[in-house]
């Protein structure tokens, strides 16, 4: 997939939750959602469910809940990732189930290191068709899929590790702030929600509010308005991921999904009653 | 599991089981170390008795960008904002991977695995078949490049037939590879694998052959029971140490650690 050197929309659109995930996912898409355990746009993937989407090609460097969620409806195809499981707590049985026993349908994987993945996104962030990094070698994951191949340096002869860059049709992000021109404004841990940002054709952010001015806080991440297609306005969005600043990530509701998601008609019953009859975050 | 108590008047803050020692020994090694790479789970919390006790000054960095976390309480995950909030800074992930422990900036890294092989190689990915697993594990996460470039690896692992194997299910982690010079081979910059800590003992890498071999065994394990652990000829060093019992101080740290250890598992 290339990068097409056109400008985008002027700036981003204020939208609710469900106009921005209809105007930005279709089925079959390659979808980014990022945020490091902090700003998990939880939310907007469960809004990705509601609306049945199909066919997508999910990317996480780690998928967790919401991941489990999505894969366990049926909307993945393939999932682009490299640490699948429940944060301190054990597995993804809805990912497991997927790969284990093709429940509710079979799923591709293409699966790396953190660092790679990472790199993968840097790459596309910086315009590039790949980048190189010192990993891999003597692994599994090695030749495993045909993301992973080695380089010569042209300065050295050295032999390194080269990954492709990585486009996402679309990659969805959660934030602290917006302003009313859609300018986001993000801190704490900020994982590789800019670079996912600048790897992607669309761009869609949820944040926990709109405001006339973005807050001045050391270390935060400002992506302007012109990188962005949507911003909605989803207060506790993470959940239970959290928002620094305005909401903590609740422990509890990771240990109680082991159990709601271990069996599939627990699951799916727990969808239909959290999700389906759902139209913002939800707290459970 | 079975709990010990050394000889004492106050048996309550002397008794430990054998995830206590393995928690205990890991704290110990990281004295005198600078800067650490920390996973969840026990990595963590003998990281943060480390510091609560001999090595306060220790730097703990988590992958999700948090250098020189000082947290009050144990952290579910390695994103929790307690790790954020206590931090000498947070960046992001490509710099945590690409400058920071690729730049050859992390002293000791800390993994566990499902299971490890006797040179050291460790699985996190399957177990069973990669294309049908019987189990499907989370996956690599940080683990290869943890291992690829922090200066020393310290492996903590609890040790049975079904963690020590003959043959890894999946390589994804690699220790000494298949033996002598296999990681300048391959262009792995760190020593590797220098200490393995289970809890039944520990293992230090051969300096010729690389295979590990049994150099501790903690209290009221015996050398059969570490063998019977281990499914290939366990190598014994012949200077074998007992392991010091955890002291009282440990112990107490140990058990107010455990006391604020984040949600309800």
């Amino acid at each position: 997939m290339c990068v097409e050197l056109t400008s985008r929309g002027a700036v981003a659109e204020i939208q609710s939750l469900a106009d921005a995930v209809a105007a930005t996912v279709h089925d079959g898409d390659c979808v980014a959602i990022e945020g490091f355990t902090h700003l998990i746009p939880v939310a907007a993937g469960q809004e990705i469910i509601r609306q049945g989407r199909k066919d997508l090609t999910l990317v996480r460097l780690t998928p967790d809940i919401v991941f489990d969620q999505m894969i366990g409806t049926g909307c993945a195809r393939k999932l682009i990732f490299g640490w699948g499981g429940n944060p301190g707590v054990g597995s993804l049985h809805r990912f497991r189930d997927a790969v284990e026993n093709g429940w509710p349908s079979p799923l591709e994987l293409e699966e790396h290191s953190h660092a790679g993945l990472t790199n993968r996104f840097v790459a596309a962030a910086a315009g590039l068709p790949f980048a190189v990094l010192r990993g891999y070698f003597g692994t599994g994951l090695m030749g495993r899929h045909d993301s992973v191949k080695t380089v010569a340096c042209p300065f050295t002869g050295e032999t390194l590790a080269a990954v492709p860059a990585l486009h996402p049709d679309v990659t969805i992000l959660h934030a602290q702030q917006a302003d009313r021109s859609g300018n986001v404004l993000m801190w704490g841990i900020t994982g590789i929600n800019k670079e996912a940002a600048l790897a992607a054709s669309r761009v869609l952010v949820t944040v926990e509010e709109v405001v006339d001015r973005l807050a001045a806080v050391p270390g935060g991440v400002v992506l302007p308005s012109w990188v962005i297609d949507s911003v909605a306005e989803v207060p506790g969005g993470t959940y239970p991921s959290y928002t620094a600043g305005y909401s903590e990530r609740d422990n509890d509701a990771y240990v109680r999904w082991d159990a709601i998601s271990r069996d599939r008609d627990t699951f799916r019953s727990w969808i239909d009653q959290h999700v389906m009859h759902a139209t913002a975050a939800v707290h459970w | 599991m079975t709990s010990l108590s050394t000889t004492g008047s106050d048996t309550s803050a002397r008794t430990f089981d054998r995830d206590d020692m393995m928690i205990v020994a890991a704290s110990r090694a990281l004295v005198g170390r600078r800067v650490c790479f920390v996973g969840i789970g026990l990595p963590s919390t003998a990281a943060n008795l480390a510091r609560a006790t001999y090595a306060p000054d220790l730097v703990l960095i988590y992958e999700s960008g948090t250098v020189g976390a000082k947290p009050s309480r144990l952290p579910l995950s390695i994103g929790d904002g307690e790790l954020a909030a206590t931090a000498d800074t947070v960046v992001s992930v490509p710099e945590i991977f690409n400058y920071w422990l690729q730049g050859g900036r992390i002293e000791v890294g800390f993994l566990g695995a499902a299971q490890m092989d006797r040179f050291a190689n460790l699985n996190s990915t399957v177990i069973g078949d990669y294309d049908h697993p019987t189990v499907r594990l989370p996956g690599a996460g940080g683990a290869p490049e943890i291992a690829a470039s922090c200066q020393e690896v310290i492996v903590l692992i609890r040790q049975s037939p079904r963690t020590f194997v003959e043959r890894l299910d999946f390589r994804t982690t690699v220790g000494f590879g298949d033996g002598p010079g296999d990681r300048e081979r391959l262009g792995l910059r760190g020593s590797g694998p220098t200490l393995v800590i289970t809890d039944l003992g520990v293992l230090r890498p051969d300096p010729v052959t690389c295979e590990l071999t049994l150099s501790a065994l903690h209290p009221g394990v015996e050398l059969d029971e570490a063998r019977a652990a281990t499914p290939w000829e366990l190598a014994v060093a012949p200077d074998l140490a007992r392991t010091d019992p955890p002291s009282e101080v440990e112990l107490r740290a140990l058990r107010a650690l455990l006391a604020t250890r984040g949600g309800s598992s």
